[in-house]
């Protein structure tokens, strides 16, 4: 609570004693009525003030004026008839309540979602000749040594120079088992260092750390508004005016054909108390805010609440193989020698050479199969081949390393291999040399993932993959993904994935790695990028960005964002519905200004509470 | 040129007459105000002096609500 809670919770509470004990007095005439102003005046001065600064200001029908008319009107009313002072000043004390309560949800969530988020370092250790000093992590320059004591938070990304030590990513990536790290490695701001000392030298600037980008993307997401949001918005700027408009119509036109003013006005100060549009402007965004940071505590940023909305209404998922399903790690399995000239071992150091330069996930796989790629060997002319391979001149050879279209191409007799994964084979001089099989393996909770998202009403799951036939037939079959397409080059991905889009009745959501796969992302309903820690191009594209790389995830996202969106929809109608039940009560006379009170206060309570439960993730 | 300011205001109705206020204001291309997290998004006109605008923006906000605070 902060102070001026404090404040407004202790005039309520006089307001209301007063209230109560003014109950068990006996008086009458201009005494009662000075006895009931003190507690009028002692919860509701500020509203009064304020009503009286928007009329000056011409600022037409706000909150406080609508209050303001209606609990004078009120007060007016009993001093014409029985001098119950209690309606008037209760409309007063419970609105006073419902505003209290809102500032003290909204403190409360939005300090416990800053908590959640809690990767923000506040200063950076650098070493200068008098020891240790803490400087702004903003002015340190780019390859600047920083020291990261055990407990601290590493501000800025960077490449460890000196020290080991473990890693807790928790508030990074929602994954708890912490990482060990060493000399050399790469790590990210945000992550706690627990036990060793660690000496970092900075690749990044603050603001383009990983911690900063996080917490710029969670910060600006709840300002792209859904279109739950943009209606209510609307829906307010209409209901105020049309209420009020009703209000000044009962208490002028049914009393000119029957008499009985009293009656009239008061029917009509119960619509001005019920024409705040307080619980629905509250509680949706709320409910949006909430659900993102909820999110967020399990490693899924959502960029906007209208992404949100979006991933509640995802039907179609279509996924894409390498590093979303699979681990994204070729590894070299096999190396098949079919000619006399080249053993194993030549085969892949030939293969290496070729692919010196690329940076395909498989051009790493070799170079790392043959460590010593860097000999003295001369290369020459690499040439990439798109959806072929790559050709090389080495010590004199073209050397062509790619798949069977390829080989058919320069004319090599390849050899079909009996192993699943990807072959890569390899001519010299137009003659047939062997091949390198590299398999890539599943991740350990893709298959539990595809079923979650079936339990999860996504109704047609694809995969895509630039891979062959028979690989992708394997994966999809062990996955229990009936749809796939296999060997799409990156812009046949595109046109495909554009023909499931058309196809589909529903919202699409595009799973990828982000690495080549940006023009999809970008061109789904949803774009989800995978293990995207550090990766800014994916951060860039992606919709919504999870952190660790488990494609459980996806189903857990699109069940939180369909949680939210439920409970956006309960609130809707909640507070619509009582609301326009109240009026059409109060108009006929079977409301008073009790039920207008419960519709606009205990309705606003009852909404933000609701809102509240977004928070809570499902599991 | 795009900043960012933090703000303080007590209602979610205020937060949206602010932003329609700063969106207003001579200046101002575009503005958003972010009731959750208490912040204001302000992309200006170009060739604009930031602060002085951000003074008429705090004028015309406080013309609808008077509670309202914006730091800059």
């Amino acid at each position: 609570m902060n102070a001026k809670q404090k404040r407004n919770l202790a005039r309520i509470l006089i307001a209301a004693a007063w209230l109560i004990a003014l109950n068990f007095v006996e008086i009458s005439g201009v005494e009662r009525f000075l006895l009931y102003l003190i507690p009028y005046l002692v919860v509701g001065y500020d509203i009064l003030l304020k009503a009286l600064h928007g009329l000056k200001n011409l600022r037409g029908l706000d909150e406080s004026l609508l209050m303001t008319i209606a609990t004078l009107g009120a007060m007016a009313l009993a001093i014409y008839e029985d001098g119950d002072y209690t309606e008037a000043i209760a409309v007063m004390l419970f609105y006073q309540i419902g505003e209290w309560f809102q500032s003290y949800a909204v403190g409360k969530s939005r300090k416990n979602i800053s908590e959640l988020m809690d990767i923000r370092p506040d200063y950076a250790n650098v070493e200068t000749a008098d020891g240790l000093e803490q400087v702004d992590p903003d002015d340190v320059e780019v390859g600047t040594v920083i020291i990261v004591q055990p407990g601290e938070k590493i501000p800025i990304d960077g490449v460890i120079v000196a020290g080991n030590s473990t890693l807790n990513t928790v508030a990074l990536t929602g994954e708890s088992l912490p990482r060990e790290v060493s000399e050399g490695a790469e790590v990210i701001s945000g992550c706690i260092n627990i036990n060793g000392v660690l000496k970092i030298r900075t690749t990044k600037e603050f603001g383009e750390s990983t911690a900063s980008k996080i917490l710029e993307l969670v910060e600006d997401a709840s300002s792209r508004k859904s279109k739950s949001e943009n209606f209510i918005t609307k829906f307010a700027r209409i209901y105020t005016p049309v209420v009020v408009a009703c209000a000044v119509a009962l208490a002028i036109i049914p009393p000119i054909f029957s008499g009985d003013w009293a009656t009239w006005i008061y029917r009509a100060l119960i619509f001005l108390v019920i024409s705040c549009p307080c619980a629905l402007v509250i509680s949706i965004p709320l409910s949006f805010f909430a659900g993102i940071g909820g999110a967020s505590r399990e490693g899924i940023l959502i960029k906007g609440s209208n992404f949100l909305e979006t991933l509640s209404k995802v039907k179609t998922v279509v996924l894409d193989k390498t590093g979303t399903l699979t681990q994204g790690n070729f590894d070299v399995e096999a190396v098949h020698s079919k000619n006399l000239n080249f053993n194993a071992e030549k085969l892949l150091h030939l293969a290496a050479h070729v692919e010196r330069y690329s940076t395909h996930p498989i051009a790493n796989s070799l170079r790392k199969a043959y460590p010593n790629e860097r000999d003295d060997c001369t290369i020459e002319g690499v040439e990439e081949i798109a959806g072929r391979g790559i050709r090389a001149k080495i010590n004199g050879q073209i050397i062509c390393v790619g798949n069977e279209k390829f080989m058919d191409e320069v004319g090599a007799i390849w050899k079909p291999c009996y192993k699943v994964g990807t072959i890569i084979h390899v001519a010299v001089d137009g003659e047939y040399a062997g091949h390198v099989v590299i398999s890539d393996a599943l991740k350990t909770h893709a298959k539990e993932a595809v079923a979650d998202m079936k339990n999860s009403g996504v109704e047609n799951i694809f995969m895509l993959t630039g891979d062959s036939e028979k690989i992708a037939a394997k994966v999809a079959e062990e996955l229990g993904i009936k749809n796939y397409r296999s060997e799409l080059l990156p812009a046949d991905k595109v046109t495909e994935f554009e023909k499931i889009l058309s196809a589909s009745s529903g919202k699409v959501a595009f799973v990828g790695d982000g690495i080549n796969d940006a023009p999809v992302l970008s061109r789904a309903d949803v774009g989800i990028a995978m293990g995207a820690l550090g990766s800014d191009a994916a951060i860039e594209a992606a919709d919504v960005v999870l952190m660790d790389d488990d494609p459980r995830k996806i189903s857990k996202a699109i069940k939180i964002a369909r949680k939210c969106l439920a409970i956006v929809k309960q609130n809707i109608c909640l507070a619509i519905g009582v609301k326009i039940l109240c009026l059409i009560l109060g108009a006929i006379g079977l409301a008073n200004m009790w039920a207008a009170i419960f519709a606009d206060v205990g309705v606003m309570i009852i909404a933000v509470l609701n809102a509240i439960r977004t928070l809570i993730t499902p599991k | 040129m795009k900043k960012t300011y933090k703000i303080d205001v007590d209602c979610a109705n205020c937060a949206n007459l602010m932003e329609v206020e700063t969106k207003k204001t001579a200046g101002v291309k575009d503005a958003v105000v972010n009731f959750m997290t208490l912040k204001m998004k302000v992309e200006f006109e170009d060739d604009v002096d930031a602060k002085e605008v951000m003074e008429r923006v705090r004028t015309n906000c406080k013309k609808v609500e008077k509670d309202c605070e914006i730091y800059f």
